[in-house]
């Protein structure tokens, strides 16, 4: 067998996005990590914990009784200095809801794994964005890897961004149930020196809850103080921009890998129109993309990689450039302006005042963990190029994938 | 353009670790040799319990953009091997996904290739896999279903021999050497590698016709558009109160016509009605109600309806009254009853032969899990007809 063709398996392993979530836990060495079993966020405390048994990773492993002692018990622990690692998935996240709003609400920078799943009842474990969509308006940083590959990218960047003295928010890692978190792909995971080059340690600096710093956190504030509070919550949600484009910039320093902090765009350059979503609908997306070049249709993607900071400013600039977008929502809205869903009217909202706006028409696909077929990709695409052609408005939100 | 494709069915949860070792490897095999590879399952089969048939895929191209492009499809439609590490799931699969019953061979290529571990011969096999319109061929990994665990892998080294067996099968994934070397990282060391050379060395695989094997068409249905589906979630129940069969009098339990879940089975009860005294217990403790009760106060199990879990075997106060038989071992799902009531003395030449050719032995009472772990039965990679064979212990 050719040298060179074995080379090619150096340093690769088989791993799913769950597992270098994990791997990513281990290399930014975290200090405590807190654990309540639901699918598909569980896979992660598996991997975890058999570092710890296994002795290659030291940490506090905590599990919890409920969802919610789950997370107070890392929001406790992050104010008292330490890096924290927890996560949930669909209602068991929702169970959390009081401790993920005062986590935002304190500025403690938690990092939390969401396996992507739908708000059962009735009983169902495939993605949907809803849950990981729950904590948008809270203050908290949310990011979407499309593969197990990028989830090394996004992770490390959470910690480092969460943790920037400029930011203290929480930040989750927003993961498709099944696509990303069970399905094993070749990923290389980069090497303790080049994350602790990345990383530098979490320091709370004068907000550590500790007996040599005393110190009073969240007293009880009404009229007279919330107000003030919500606006330097504001303030640190905009800074993470900021905060991220630099620390991006590091990251391409250190590990040479991604080029742009928030989009990923995909055969653009020339395209006419593109589809626009977020996390694993990335694969059949591209892929029906190069299809459909064959064909001679200029159709591309603009994936965003960040929900929260919300890349504005670059999708404004970057979506203007096409004559249609096509809006691929992986959750719902019901009842909000165009029945359709969350992406579609953050969007819609962003394009707003643009003197040169593209025509917007939203899909709602891919719920429950439905996958999104290279043909559903191409009919979307299709109705896309068609409203390019015609230039004509259509707000009407359409479900794709849905029998009858 | 050149992609494989493979899938390995297994039963949930107890095979979970096994397939997966399977699927990994295959994989990290061929990505030694510069391939680009991913495995996943079929998520709708993960919140897995005992004895769910379920599956896992592999893809292996010679590129990304190949393997994005058939990754993009998600779930193959046509595999190049099919891998079955349970030879009962030869009569079908219905998965917790609920999509009625597929036959083994559902996705298998035209000519592809369906290795299953078994301790029977193609024939016995080929009797219960559905029949279809092109021939593939039947390879068989001698061993019964390894029940190789979830938390603590009793590796019996079926990862091992299966994989040679797929190499044999499907040349063009790896090279040897590079199979070799991913079985000693991921799986075991020199008793492994061993097992998995004398595997492909061995394996033969059989040639199955179009047409050839079981008749009965698998049940299927239609799913529902969301205009006719009943809102907040409801579902009608299915209701009934009936009589036993075409019988006057006793009782039949309405059940789901669509979502049977006999393919979870192992093994079913038969039933020795002479010695029955209607005490009621199995009827009873049947979690899954699966005993039809006859007008003249018997207890029939249903076959459509049975998971194999031994329940009313370990419960039954006479001796062998109910006895736990491997499924493979039988043809059909008819009444034991109805059989027994038209010739109790050809019934109990039945019952004799069925006892002979697959009673399970020494279970703990209660579970059927049990099994698995008693060394008895179905507890397969063990009991290897393979003249190669290694015992257990070889594979510490």
């Amino acid at each position: 067998m050719a040298t060179a063709a074995q080379q090619a398996g150096v340093g690769v392993q088989l791993l799913t996005g769950s597992e270098v979530m994990a791997n990513v836990v281990r290399l930014a060495d975290v200090d405590v990590i807190t654990a309540y079993p639901i699918r598909p966020y569980d896979t992660v405390m598996q991997y975890v914990s058999r570092f710890i048994s296994n002795g290659e990773f030291d940490a506090d492993y905590i599990p919890a009784e409920s969802e919610h002692g789950q997370f107070e018990i890392v929001k406790h622990a992050c104010a008292c200095g330490a890096r924290v690692f927890t996560g949930s998935s669909g209602v068991g996240w929702l169970y959390a809801m009081e401790p993920l709003a005062v986590t935002a609400g304190l500025r403690l920078p938690m990092v939390a794994l969401v396996g992507c799943r739908a708000l059962d009842d009735p009983g169902a474990f495939g993605t949907e964005h809803n849950d990981a969509m729950l904590v948008r308006d809270l203050g908290w940083l949310i990011t979407f890897p499309d593969a197990a590959q990028e989830v090394v990218e996004l992770g490390l960047l959470a910690y480092r961004v969460a943790e920037d003295p400029k930011v203290f928010l929480p930040c989750a890692i927003a993961m498709d149930g099944a696509f990303l978190t069970h399905s094993q792909a070749t990923v290389r995971l980069p090497s303790q020196e080049q994350v602790k080059k990345f990383l530098p340690p979490y320091n709370r600096g004068d907000m550590l809850l500790h007996p040599d710093n005393p110190i009073t956190i969240a007293p009880q504030a009404n009229e007279d103080w919330l107000m003030e509070v919500r606006r330097q919550s504001s303030e640190a949600a905009k800074r993470a921009y900021t905060v991220l484009k630099d620390a991006h910039k590091d990251f391409c320093r250190i590990f040479g890998e991604s080029t742009n902090p928030f989009l990923d765009e995909y055969m653009t350059e020339d395209a006419d129109v593109v589809l626009c979503g977020l996390g694993t609908l990335s694969l059949p997306v591209k892929v029906a993309i190069r299809e459909m070049r064959k064909e001679g249709k200029k159709v591309g993607l603009v994936r965003l990689k960040w929900f929260r900071p919300f890349p504005t400013e670059e999708l404004r600039a970057s979506l203007s450039r096409f004559k249609a977008v096509g809006v691929v929502d992986r959750d719902y809205s019901f009842g909000s302006p165009f029945h359709g869903g969350i992406l579609l009217n953050e969007v819609k909202a962003a394009l707003y005042g643009l003197d040169k706006q593209p025509r917007v028409k939203g899909f709602v696909c891919g719920l429950g963990g439905r996958e999104v077929l290279l043909e559903n990709v191409k009919h979307m695409a299709d109705e896309i190029l068609a409203i390019a052609k015609s230039g004509k408005a259509d707000t009407q939100v359409e479900w794709i994938g849905v029998r009858g | 353009m050149s992609v494989i494709s493979f899938e390995i069915v297994y039963r949930g949860i107890y095979q979970k670790t096994l397939a997966n070792k399977i699927s990994r490897t295959l994989v990290l095999a061929a990505v030694k040799e510069g391939k680009q590879g991913i495995s996943f399952g079929r998520y709708s089969d993960s919140p897995e319990r005992n004895g769910i048939p379920a599956k896992l895929f592999g893809y292996i191209a010679d590129n990304s953009e190949e393997l994005q492009a058939v990754a993009a499809k998600y779930e193959p439609k046509q595999v190049d091997v099919s891998i079955c590490v349970d030879d009962t799931m030869c009569k079908g699969v219905e998965s917790w996904a609920w999509y009625g019953l597929q036959p083994i061979t559902a996705v298998t290529k035209p000519g592809g290739t369906l290795i299953v571990t078994s301790n029977y011969k193609t024939d016995d096999l080929v009797k219960h896999i559905h029949r279809r319109g092109t021939p593939y061929k039947l390879a068989i990994v001698p061993g019964g279903a390894s029940m190789a665990g979830l938390w603590v892998y009793k590796n019996d080294g079926t990862d091992a021999r299966v994989l040679g067996a797929a190499l044999k099968a499907e040349p063009s994934i790896c090279s040897m050497a590079s199979l070799e070397q991913a079985i000693r990282e991921n799986i075991g060391g020199d008793a492994h590698i061993e097992a998995a050379r004398a595997s492909f060395e061995d394996t033969r695989s059989d040639e199955v016709k179009p047409g050839q094997g079981n008749t009965e068409v698998p049940f299927t249905f239609q799913l529902l558009k969301w205009t006719e589906m009943r809102e907040g979630v409801v579902i009608d129940g299915v209701g009934g109160h009936n009589n036993y069969r075409d019988l006057e009098g006793g009782y039949e339990p309405g059940r789901n016509e669509v979502f049977k879940k006999w393919s979870t089975r192992t093994m079913r009860p038969v039933v020795a009605f002479d010695k029955c005294t209607k005490c009621t217990l199995c009827w009873i403790a049947c979690p899954d109600t699966v005993f039809d009760v006859t007008p003249d106060g018997y207890f029939d199990a249903n076959m459509e309806a049975c998971c194999g879990c031994g329940v009313c075997e370990a419960i039954c106060p006479v001796s062998d009254c109910i006895t736990m038989v491997n499924e493979v071992v039988f043809e059909d799902r008819g009444s034991q009853y109805l059989m027994w009531k038209k010739d109790a003395q050809a019934y109990q030449g039945y019952l004799t032969d069925k006892r002979k050719k697959g009673k399970v032995e020494k279970r703990f009472p209660i579970t059927g899990l049990a099994a698995a772990f008693s060394g008895a039965g179905l507890d397969g990679g063990h009991n290897l007809n393979s003249a190669k064979a290694k015992s257990v212990k070889d594979f510490k």
